[in-house]
């Protein structure tokens, strides 16, 4: 069996529905929902450069690209955010970001 | 096209760029010292990069090969985005004296500055991946701003929430310009364009329905506006004016160049979304505001609503519309920052901030001129005319009606009725019950100078300006059609 484009599409499909899914059902650890965030951003990636070399157009690698750099970005933002969230609180369940309701 | 061309055009944006990281490196070496100047000078930057926009960054069309476009549309938005952004500015100082242990540090300045530049990168962009940059640069930046209390738990959480639900919002917009990218064969605007004229495949459907979603979370429309409360109240003040004014505008007038530019040729497709988006957000943002005690939360729903009003513009998706939508966001700007800067000034005998509604009770016998001036937000706010916010409405509603759009105008002016419950609640409690304690006195003459513009700005002194906005913001529509 060859692999197609459909193959890469339904896997980018899958990773970002684990990546929503990790988001919204992971009750336990913020490092979980961090990780989730970098499943989307890689199924976005396999999508592109799938595309990319099916439309034999280099614009889709040069995208995967800058979404890497940008992930990159947003991670060390994200856990920088974590360490002071973290230190105010001793706790990173998910379930105990509630000060704020309404 | 030779370069320097290209780099005339994108000079706000260069402008800002610079100015961020030359304060970064005196704030680097300055320490906590240099805020005073760095946030002045940051001032200063944002009025350079607004003249930076007369000449060719207002007019001069593609650049870069057709990934950034100079129009009269971005100018206008980037107009409204570099005053918001002073604001935030200003304001700041006054805020961050009576927190305990978290002053203003030279930071906040540049991080607005580069969350301006990214702005003005987004209402230009006319390529994906320009937008993509553009959109993060600004998130980026926002995030931090969020979090920028560092001892306190409620800003911690709140940067905590806009960071997880920002990067999950940024994940779906790109996953629909994956697809999109896929189904069209390009990134530029122009090119996805031609493809929706075309018939429009699933794959090319499913990757407007995904950027849609993406963009909603951005300008927290319902149903994906969760964030916003917690963010708002979270948030140090002056950042929340910022979060509720400048990136808001800069969402939106992304959405409307996507909506027109990009996806004009698929407005049967799309305005099924707008429409959704609109009345669910101003449904929801006028009954969930009833219940709340906290003013910040309440100015968040309020700004929900708000979103959805101007969302009504951009389903008419003519240039009356785009035009009613830019109308709508100058005049929200003004009413939402002077709400804000009000909020700022309530502070108990012992200088801290308060934030519930129940301290606002009787201010109008102990300080008459502020609560006149949010009397004056608040009414204009509602739609009530003769202030400003009803011709904002009126805008918005006409556009609707003349695209045959009567059913959507009809059910967003009835829902308005319910917003301006709550919105008059806030009057009640001002004019009408026992007083409490009286606020402290107001430090900054700036900002009472503020607040004043803003109120004139919406009183009915500003249907003087009518003629001048009209104008300006038909040019800015018209540039994208």
């Amino acid at each position: 069996m060859t692999i197609g484009l459909v193959h890469y599409l339904v896997v980018a499909a899958i990773l970002f529905t684990m990546g929503v899914l990790g988001i919204f059902l992971n009750r336990k650890n913020l490092i979980v929902i961090l990780m989730a965030i970098e499943l989307i951003l890689l199924a976005v990636n396999i999508n592109l450069v799938a595309f990319s070399a099916f439309l034999h157009d280099l614009v889709g690698q040069v995208f995967a690209m800058f979404v890497l750099t940008v992930a990159a970005g947003e991670a060390a933002i994200g856990l920088a955010i974590l360490v002071i969230y973290f230190r105010g609180r001793g706790t990173i369940a998910v379930d105990d970001v509630n000060r704020m309701k309404g | 096209m030779d370069y320097a061309a290209n780099i005339a055009m994108t000079l706000p944006e260069l402008v800002l760029a610079l100015g961020a990281i030359a304060l970064m490196l005196v704030s680097a070496w300055g320490g906590e010292k240099s805020t005073r100047a760095v946030s002045i000078a940051a001032v200063f930057v944002l009025v350079g990069a607004g003249i930076a926009l007369v000449g060719p960054a207002s007019s001069g069309g593609y650049a870069f090969d057709g990934l950034y476009r100079a129009d009269a549309f971005g100018a206008f938005a980037k107009v409204l985005i570099y005053i918001a952004s002073a604001v935030a500015i200003v304001m700041a100082p006054s805020f961050f004296a009576r927190t305990h242990g978290d002053d203003l540090r030279p930071e906040y300045p540049v991080l607005i500055l580069l969350s301006a530049c990214g702005m003005g990168i987004m209402v230009s962009a006319t390529d994906m991946l320009t937008l993509y940059v553009g959109l993060e640069l600004q998130s980026l930046a926002a995030y931090v701003l969020a979090s920028f209390m560092r001892r306190d738990g409620r800003s911690a959480e709140a940067g905590l929430k806009y960071f997880v639900l920002g990067a999950l919002a940024s994940g779906i917009l790109l996953y629909g310009i994956s697809l999109v990218y896929g189904f069209s064969g390009t990134t530029l605007f122009s090119g996805i364009s031609d493809a929706y004229a075309g018939t429009k495949s699933l794959g090319l459907l499913f990757g407007l329905v995904f950027v849609f979603a993406g963009l909603a979370f951005k300008i927290s429309a319902v149903p994906f506006h969760m964030w916003t409360p917690d963010v708002y109240e979270g948030a140090p003040t002056p950042v929340t004016a910022f979060f509720a004014s400048a990136p808001k505008v800069a969402a939106l007038a992304l959405s409307v160049r996507v909506a027109v530019d990009a996806m004009g040729p698929a407005t049967d497709q799309w305005r099924q979304i707008v429409i959704f988006a609109a009345l669910a957000s101003i449904i929801l943002g006028a009954v969930a505001a009833i219940g709340q005690t906290n003013i910040k939360r309440l100015l968040a729903y309020s700004s929900i609503n708000n979103v959805g009003f101007a969302l009504i513009g951009l389903a008419a998706g003519t240039p009356e519309g785009v035009s009613g939508v830019l109308m709508y966001l100058t005049i929200y700007v003004a009413m939402t920052l002077g709400s804000f800067l009000i909020v700022l000034q309530m502070r108990g005998d012992d200088g801290q901030p308060v934030e519930t509604i129940d301290s606002l009770a009787g201010m109008s016998r102990t300080r008459p001129a502020l609560a006149a001036a949010l009397a004056i937000f608040m009414f204009s706010l509602a739609g009530i005319p003769p202030l400003f916010g009803f011709y904002a409405k009126f805008a918005v509603f006409s556009a609707a009606v003349d695209a045959g759009l009567f059913p959507l105008a009809v059910v967003g002016i009835a829902a308005s009725v319910i917003g301006a419950y709550y919105y008059l609640r806030v009057v009640k409690t001002m004019y009408f019950d026992d007083p409490a304690p009286a606020f402290a006195p107001m430090e900054s003459k700036v900002e009472g100078g503020l607040i004043a513009v803003a109120a004139v700005f919406v009183s009915p002194a500003g249907y003087l300006l009518i003629p001048v906005l009209g104008a300006w913001t038909m040019a800015a529509a018209r540039a994208l059609f």
